[in-house]
């Protein structure tokens, strides 16, 4: 299973994860587009946390225990048995949040438009995901575990 | 192989299946379940009346659920009696059934007191699916509806029923809606999105009869409230709360308080039987006994561990507690554990107010440890919340930043911090 590692010592704040995240996950994959024009407006399913002097960038962490595959209401989130990730079935989602209750990472999020939920989906479409790769500490790391 | 059987086939019915497969593909599993209706998420039967959820939308497993995992499902049948000696369930009609290990996932009845007039018709309940398809086929001659009962069921049928277009009347006893959820602040929030979204709510009053129509005696005209007013209406939703069903076990040896009680493993007093979900008392983690929490994801969860348990995993129920995550007209709303203490003086008590938002956030602390909180308007962060409270976390020094902006992982304890990260 892929996951992605966060080297808390190694992040400087930056927030250009949250940026690669919100380009990926827009229609336009343009900067400008994503951040100005689209609708419904695209969002960042990475949290960059500051407390001066430290910071972290917060995602999924593909729990052992997956609780918001636990509590979904409707069955939108799922283990996928092939990849071993949560993943999130956007049209199944009724943004009931409960998912968000029990999320330890606080890395689920209601979308812009408040109707369904967003979280890290590991860049499918990927080779690496784009927070990692455009890390420029390498603060972030994809890597496998066991599941 | 192993005999298992499964009595109900909702959240915690489910639950057992996907964990008994897990473990034991091969052994027989029968699934008992009244419902004939492929596998839906009951909390969904609002967005079905209210026509944001089709049937198709509302599966809460794919299609075939119950072939794809190697069960027998005798559906539209009901247990009507359990030999706990000989190991065998009764159905109707006088089938015997042989178990090994038997789950008990029978779920939870609405309760209706009785009140004059509330055999017309026209007066439904609103907890599973057959009730919100009734309600539905009278909609189109329907133009008002009370709802008796401020809690979670009668706010989401009130949602429903005013989104289609019916003047909606809901009626709380207590001083304010969903007050077993929320204080009376956010409380008071909810009840305004309400109220701006067309329903009328009365508190401190319930219905103390049901009128019949001047044409039609036996068809819903109107209510009596207990203060004599009257309200003329179409149809009536009584969503009072739901009781466990313990029916099938009632004067048996099995062990029952409020519902059938079961330990950490989901057992209840009889060996080889377990019970999960709404009929079940179980373990609360903030409280550290055993109660009722008809809650669907608690359901599940419970029904997971039994199943891990009935097929020879040991498995440990981490328990639940009064926990709710809301989304009436928009507003979202995360609220846990107690956050309505009646005295307030052994607590310390963290607010964040800000009404033009709205934002209200509460935390509710014990001897250094988060008891309750209330996330209204802003809640991505309560998952972080939660955890602190569902493991008794000393927050003694992270207190002055549960309400701040920078709050997160990144203030939590450096030792917890870095045990989450911790490949788990």
């Amino acid at each position: 299973m892929k996951r992605i590692s966060i080297k808390q010592e190694a992040c400087i704040g930056c927030g250009l994860c949250q940026v690669y995240c919100t380009v990926e996950h827009s229609k336009s994959k343009d900067p400008i587009k994503a951040y100005l024009k689209e609708q419904p407006r695209p969002v960042s399913r990475v949290r960059v946390e500051t407390n001066k002097p430290n910071s972290i960038s917060i995602r999924c962490q593909q729990c052992k225990d997956k609780p918001c595959v636990t509590a979904c209401l409707a069955g939108a989130m799922t283990l996928d048995k092939e990849t071993g990730l949560v993943t999130h079935d956007p049209d199944k989602c009724i943004g009931c949040w409960t998912c968000i209750m029990v999320c330890p990472y606080g890395a689920v999020k209601p979308d812009s438009t408040g109707k369904i939920i967003a979280k890290c989906d590991l860049c499918p479409n990927l080779e690496v995901p784009a927070c990692v790769a455009n890390c420029p500490n390498e603060a972030l790391v994809c890597e496998e575990v066991e599941q | 192989m192993t005999k298992y059987v499964i009595i109900g086939g909702s959240a915690g019915g489910i639950g057992a299946v996907e964990a008994i497969r897990e473990v034991d593909p091969l052994g027989t599993l029968t699934v008992i379940s009244e419902e004939t209706v492929p596998q839906y998420s009951r909390p969904m039967i609002s967005e079905y009346v209210s026509r944001k959820a089709t049937l198709d939308t509302m599966k809460y497993r794919g299609d075939q659920f119950w072939t794809k995992h190697n069960v027998q499902a005798l559906t539209g049948r009901t247990a009507t009696k359990i030999d706990f000696t000989k190991k065998q369930v009764e159905l109707d009609g006088g089938t015997k059934v042989d178990y090994e290990k038997l789950l008990i996932a029978t779920g939870g009845k609405p309760f209706v007191p009785r009140m004059e007039g509330g055999d017309k018709s026209g007066v439904f309940t609103f907890t599973e699916l057959s009730s919100a398809e009734k309600i539905e086929a009278t909609l189109e001659q329907s133009k008002s509806a009370v709802v008796i009962g401020g809690g979670l069921i009668g706010v989401s049928a009130s949602e429903a029923l005013v989104k289609r277009g019916i003047t909606v009347t809901l009626v709380e006893l207590k001083d304010s809606i969903l007050s077993l959820i929320l204080d009376k602040t956010a409380s008071d929030m909810a009840e305004k999105v309400l109220t701006e979204a067309g329903v009328t709510v009365i508190t401190g009053q319930t219905v103390q009869r049901i009128l019949g129509r001047k044409d039609n005696e036996a068809t819903v005209g109107g209510v009596v409230m207990t203060d004599g007013t009257e309200i003329p209406c179409d149809l009536v939703v009584v969503a009072i709360g739901v009781i466990p069903r313990t029916d099938i076990v009632k004067e048996t040896e099995l062990k029952i308080n409020r519902g059938i009680v079961v330990d950490r493993s989901m057992r209840t007093s009889i060996p080889d039987v377990y019970a999960c979900g709404d009929v079940a008392e179980a373990h609360d983690f903030l409280t550290n006994g055993n109660r009722l929490l008809p809650l669907w994801p608690l359901a599940h969860l419970g029904g997971r561990v039994a199943g891990y348990n009935m097929a020879g995993k040991k498995a440990e129920y981490e328990g639940g507690t009064v926990m709710s995550s809301l989304k009436y007209f928009e507003l979202p709303v995360i609220a846990v554990g107690d956050v309505n203490p009646e005295d307030v003086s052994d607590y310390e008590v963290l607010v964040e107010l800000k009404p033009e938002k709205p934002v209200y956030r509460k935390v509710l602390l014990k001897d250094n440890r988060i008891v309750g909180f209330i996330f209204l308007g802003e809640i991505e962060k309560a998952g972080i919340l939660f955890r602190l409270l569902k493991n008794h976390v000393d927050v003694s020094t992270i207190k002055d930043s549960l309400l701040s902006e920078e709050f997160g992982i990144i203030t939590l304890p450096e030792q917890l911090r870095q045990e989450m990260f911790v490949v788990n």
